[in-house]
C-alpha cells in the first residue's frame, strides 16, 4: 500500500497526522506531508486507512 | 428582561438563531430542519438568511467560495455604516478575505499556527490551567466556564501577540461585544473600534520600542513582494486573533467540561487509556463544534432547489453538519474512539480555521490538566447552566462540584 495527498484539496486540517502520525506530518504551512514514500510497512496500513477516513477534504489517496 | 420576540412559527421558514431555547440546545432544531423535506431552511429575521443543515450541503457551499463569498462572515448583518466608517479598511484577514488576496493573507499566518509551531505553547498553557485550578480547587466548587474555560484562550492569545495579560477582562468584553451582543449595534461598533484602536497603539509603540518574538512585531516586519504589508493587514490579523481565537475555543473547552461533568464513564476511559486522547478530542470537537460562519451570495443562483439572490446571507452551521446521520453513525452520541470522523468543526475548504491546531492543543491541555487535578466532578444543577449561541455556541456559566 502507498499513500499520497492531493495538495490541491488539502487545506491543513491535520486529521491524517492525528490518525496516523507515523505516515503523515505537517509541512511549514501546516498542510499534510507524506512521511513514508513508497510501500508502507504492513502494520501501518490500518492507520493509513483510518487517516483517509478522517480527512474532511477527501484529499488522501491510497493505492494498493 | 422580558423576551418580546415573536414566537417561531416554523423552523423551516422562520427560525431564530437567538431564541433562548435554541441558543441553549440547537440540536433538536437542526435535526428537525435536516430531516424535513426542506433541509435548507429560510428565515426573514435579522434581514433574512438561509440555513443548510446537511453535511453534504454545508461542505459544498464552503467549497464554492466564488459564489458564497466572505464579504460578510457574521451571522447578523453589520451595524449600519460600519464598512464606510472609521477603520473601515480593517477587516479580519484571512477569514474575511476572498481570493486572490485571500491567498497571501492566509499564507503569511499559516506557519505561525502549524502543529510544530503551536507545540511551543503547550507548557505555558498547562501552567496557566494549573494556576486557574489553584484558585478554586480547595473550595470544592467552581464555574467550569467562567472560572476556567473563559480564561484560557485569551491568555494564550495575549501571550502570542505580546500584549499584557492584564488586558484579559477588557479583551473578553470586546469580543463578547462583537460576537454575543448581536442586537446592540452600538455596542458591536464600539467594541470593534476599541479592538482596532488598541492594536493601533500597540503598533505605534513598537515603532519606537521595537520588540522581538511577538506576533505583532513579526507581522509589522513581514514583506510581500518586497514591500512591508499594509497596517490594515497587521491590525486585521490582531482583530482576527481576538475575535476568532477567544470566544470560540473558550466555548469548546466549556462544552467539553459540561460534557465530562455528566459522563463519569468518559472520564474513566480517558484516565485509563492515554492512546484514546487523539480520537477523543476530535470526537468532542465534532459533537460540540462551537462555530457557525456566514457567507454572502455573490449572484443569483439556485442551490439545492433554493432560489438564492445576490447579497443573501447563508449560515454555514458546522454544528448541524457534524450531527448529520448521513455522515456519522449515531451522531448525537459521544464515541471517544470513533474511527471515521470527517468532522468540520474547523470548517472546510480554503477558510479552514487557521488556528485549529492551537485550539486543539488548548482543548486537550485544558481537559488533561483538569482531569489530573479533579478526576471526579459533577454539575451542581443542570438547570442553572447558561449558554451563548448564534455565531458561537458554548456555556457561559457551568457550576460544578467536586
Amino acid at each position: 500500500m502507498k499513500v499520497s495527498v492531493d495538495m490541491g484539496s488539502c487545506h491543513g486540517h491535520q486529521m491524517c497526522a492525528i490518525a496516523a502520525p507515523e505516515v503523515f506530518g505537517s509541512d511549514e504551512l501546516g498542510n499534510a506531508k507524506v512521511l513514508i514514500e513508497g510501500d508502507l510497512p504492513t502494520e501501518l496500513e490500518g492507520k493509513a486507512r483510518r487517516a483517509e477516513a478522517n480527512c474532511p477534504e477527501r484529499a488522501i489517496i491510497i493505492s494498493e | 428582561m422580558t423576551d418580546t420576540r415573536k414566537p417561531v412559527e416554523s423552523m423551516l421558514t422562520d427560525y431564530d438563531i437567538f431564541e433562548p431555547s435554541f441558543v441553549a440546545n440547537p440540536y433538536p432544531g437542526y435535526s428537525e430542519i435536516r430531516e424535513s423535506e426542506c433541509p435548507i431552511a429560510r428565515t426573514e429575521r435579522y434581514e433574512g438568511s438561509w440555513l443548510p443543515t446537511r453535511y453534504e450541503d454545508v461542505v459544498a457551499l464552503a467549497q464554492e467560495y466564488e459564489i458564497f463569498t466572505s464579504r460578510g462572515i457574521l451571522v447578523m448583518p453589520p451595524p449600519p455604516g460600519q464598512a464606510e466608517g472609521a477603520y473601515g479598511g480593517v477587516a479580519a484577514p484571512p477569514i474575511t478575505s476572498d481570493p486572490p488576496d485571500h491567498h497571501w493573507h492566509r499564507r503569511l499566518i499559516l506557519p505561525v499556527f502549524a502543529p510544530q509551531a503551536v507545540a511551543k505553547y503547550e507548557q505555558s498553557t498547562r501552567d496557566l490551567c494549573n494556576a486557574l485550578i489553584d484558585e478554586f480547587i480547595d473550595k470544592g466548587t467552581a464555574d467550569a466556564a467562567a472560572d476556567y474555560a473563559q480564561h484560557i484562550p485569551v491568555r494564550v492569545i495575549s501571550n502570542m501577540l505580546g500584549v499584557p495579560l492584564d488586558m484579559e477582562e477588557t479583551f473578553t468584553g470586546w469580543v463578547r461585544g462583537v460576537l454575543e451582543n448581536m442586537h446592540d449595534m452600538e455596542l458591536r461598533k464600539r467594541s470593534r473600534l476599541a479592538i482596532i484602536e488598541y492594536f493601533l497603539a500597540q503598533v505605534e509603540d513598537r515603532k519606537t520600542n521595537p520588540r522581538e518574538n511577538d506576533l505583532i512585531s513579526e507581522l509589522m516586519n513581514t514583506e510581500v513582494e518586497g514591500k512591508k504589508v499594509p497596517i490594515e493587514y497587521v491590525l486585521g490579523v490582531c482583530n482576527l486573533m481576538l475575535v476568532a481565537g477567544i470566544d470560540t475555543t473558550w466555548s469548546a473547552i466549556g462544552s467539553v467540561m459540561w460534557h465530562m461533568a455528566q459522563h463519569p464513564e468518559h472520564r474513566k476511559q480517558l484516565r485509563e487509556n492515554d492512546d484514546l486522547w487523539p480520537t477523543a478530542i476530535e470526537e468532542l470537537l465534532r459533537v460540540y463544534a462551537p462555530v457557525t460562519m456566514a457567507r454572502i451570495v455573490d449572484r443569483d443562483i439556485e442551490f439545492q432547489g433554493c432560489p438564492m439572490k445576490a447579497g443573501d446571507r447563508v449560515l454555514m452551521a458546522f454544528p448541524a453538519a457534524n450531527r448529520d446521520p448521513r455522515q456519522f453513525e449515531n451522531p448525537d452520541e459521544v464515541i471517544l474512539d470513533r474511527e471515521h470522523n470527517r468532522h468540520v468543526a474547523f470548517g472546510s475548504g480554503i477558510h479552514r480555521c487557521a488556528g485549529s491546531n492551537l485550539a486543539r492543543l488548548e482543548v486537550r491541555v485544558a481537559l488533561q490538566t483538569w482531569l489530573k487535578r479533579i478526576p471526579e466532578f459533577e454539575l451542581v444543577d443542570p438547570a442553572t447552566v447558561t449558554w451563548a449561541g448564534g455565531q458561537v455556541h458554548g456555556p457561559r456559566s457551568c457550576m460544578v462540584k467536586f
